[in-house]
């Protein structure tokens, strides 16, 4: 059902946890299914220097989040805001087409996070 | 192999698959053939038959050979109604159904039928007032299952039977679940027709039965030849049939073992399993099959337990929505009360005369590092359910 990879990441999923004094935080789920994802970003001089996430879902949903926080680190916001729900499916090597709408969730939480850290930042 | 999806299906009984070999090879006669060749292919049977009946204590000549459970359920939800359609149109069924029943249902609605959905207890048990109160002068035909292979509650047939009679109502019951798990006996539940599957007793796939009491009027599904009775045409399944024969022999025979094998088992394994925190038991606590245990795990998802499971060689099931190809929350557990929340935590163990003491002792033992470990990925396991509320209300002016 699911790719080497993408079990990989399920297994031994990357980044998990909260980030305490994040900059940006976004929550994004499927009500039908259940799943959530919530993702944390840390900020600085525009490039997203740490990532880290929560997420309740199945293997699918895991592995995305582990591989959207890999793929946020490092890139600035725009770059970060490009990420698709094809890109990570293509960088797990492909998802089930019934997983890609329910626990696709990653790219939608992340742009949430950033739409976050810019609303926090209009606030200061 | 650790192996918990009983309710699946089962390993085939070594035994069985040596009875039926040869009608596999040297045996292979159409039983409609007059010659001998067809004539012992006829015997095998009839001496099935006598076997399936003895099972469920009926005559031989009450038993149907089907493909499946699911054959048997639709034959008997499809066969009776249409049979009894100028008596009346209305269907009662409940909401802890297998598919196979719901969704004969469902297609009879398209064909002017009207069907209620009776919603279950929180234990998943359905009231035999609440079918009292369903009844209508229009009522022909009443489908419960005798037990959920989801939740393990076994239903109060015998006494559903007993309102429905006093209103003429036919009764079936799914029995798949059931038959070769616990005791069977048709005739003290009264039902008018009984669904039994050969691979939930150690018979093979493809086997099947409907119990049909006499003078039950039936429309076939399947029609062509004279096999079984005109009730189903087309060629028997004969090494099949002959393993759902001694399969069933077996099942009597061992039945009582069986039963207190696997409860023994269970028992252990609930009792383990309930001291994790925010871990619950779904289905009736005391009135259960013998190996059934299924829970709800707060915070988690059920797919995520079956892939840690299957890491470690132990096999089971879910009624999550990621689990489902349909992606939705179990309707069974949504209609005990649950939330659809908690519903995706869904998980089900249902125990063999093949699991061991062993096996539990792996369960136990892997399972509450499991859900610590997914629960550590969850955004629910420290603040509880209320981030999930959060998220609806930001989505409810956009909900679908």
């Amino acid at each position: 059902m699911y790719s080497k990879k993408l079990m990989d990441h399920f297994t031994n999923p990357r980044n998990v946890g909260e980030i305490a004094d994040a900059d940006g935080v976004g929550m994004e789920g499927n009500p039908t299914c259940g799943d959530t994802m919530k993702i944390f970003i840390k900020v600085k001089d525009d490039i997203i220097t740490d990532a880290k996430f929560q997420t309740f879902g199945c293997g699918a949903a895991i592995a995305v989040s582990s591989m959207i926080t890999e793929m946020a680190k490092g890139k600035t916001l725009t770059e970060a805001l490009s990420i698709t729900k094809e890109s990570v499916a293509d960088a797990l090597d492909g998802m089930p087409p019934q997983k890609m709408h329910c626990s696709n969730l990653g790219s939608d939480a992340l742009r949430k996070a950033i739409e976050d850290y810019h609303a926090k930042g209009t606030q200061k | 192999m650790r192996y918990f999806d009983h309710v699946a299906t089962n390993p085939l009984n070594p035994e069985v698959f040596n009875a039926m070999l040869p009608y596999f090879k040297e045996e292979f006669g159409n039983p409609l053939s007059v010659y001998g060749l067809g004539q012992s292919a006829k015997q095998a049977i009839e001496d099935a038959r006598v076997k399936v009946a003895a099972l469920v204590n009926c005559k031989a000549q009450e038993i149907t050979f089907t493909s499946s459970g699911a054959e048997s359920n639709n034959m008997a939800i499809r066969g009776i109604a249409m049979a009894r359609r100028k008596e009346g149109n209305h269907i009662i069924v409940s909401r802890v159904e297998h598919h196979s029943v719901l969704n004969s249902a469902r297609a009879l609605e398209k064909e002017d039928f009207v069907v209620t959905y009776l919603v279950p207890d929180k234990f998943g048990m359905v009231s035999p007032a609440d079918i009292k109160k369903a009844i209508n002068k229009d009522t022909i035909l009443i489908s419960i299952t005798h037990a959920s292979s989801e939740i393990g509650t076994i239903e109060p047939i015998a006494e559903i039977v007993k309102t429905a009679k006093e209103h003429n109502v036919a009764v079936h019951a799914d029995g798949v679940a059931t038959t070769g798990n616990i005791p069977i006996d048709v005739m003290q539940l009264g039902v008018d027709a009984y669904s039994l599957s050969a691979h939930q007793f150690y018979g093979p796939k493809g086997a099947g039965a409907l119990y049909l009491k006499r003078g039950q009027r039936i429309l076939p599904l399947i029609y062509g030849g004279i096999q079984e009775n005109g009730r189903r045409a087309g060629t028997e399944n004969v090494p099949a049939i002959v393993g759902m024969g001694k399969a069933a022999e077996m099942a009597k025979a061992e039945l009582p073992t069986r039963m207190a094998h696997v409860k023994k088992l269970r028992d252990k394994l609930i009792d383990g399993l309930t001291k994790i925190e925010k871990v619950h038991l779904t289905g009736h606590p005391d009135n259960r099959l013998p190996g059934h245990a299924s829970f709800v795990v707060e915070y988690i998802e059920g797919e995520g337990m079956l892939l840690m499971l299957e890491a470690n060689d132990i096999y089971s099931a879910s009624g999550s929505a990621c689990t489902s190809k349909a992606l939705k929350a179990s309707p069974i557990l949504l209609s005990m009360g649950y939330s659809s929340s908690v519903t995706h935590g869904s998980i089900v163990f249902s125990l063999g005369i093949d699991n061991t003491e062993e096996d539990i002792d792996q369960v136990l033992e892997h399972m509450p590092k499991i859900i610590k470990r997914l629960r550590e990925m969850s955004p629910f396991a420290k603040e509880g359910w209320g981030a999930i509320d959060d998220l609806e209300e930001s989505k409810e002016g956009n909900h679908v």
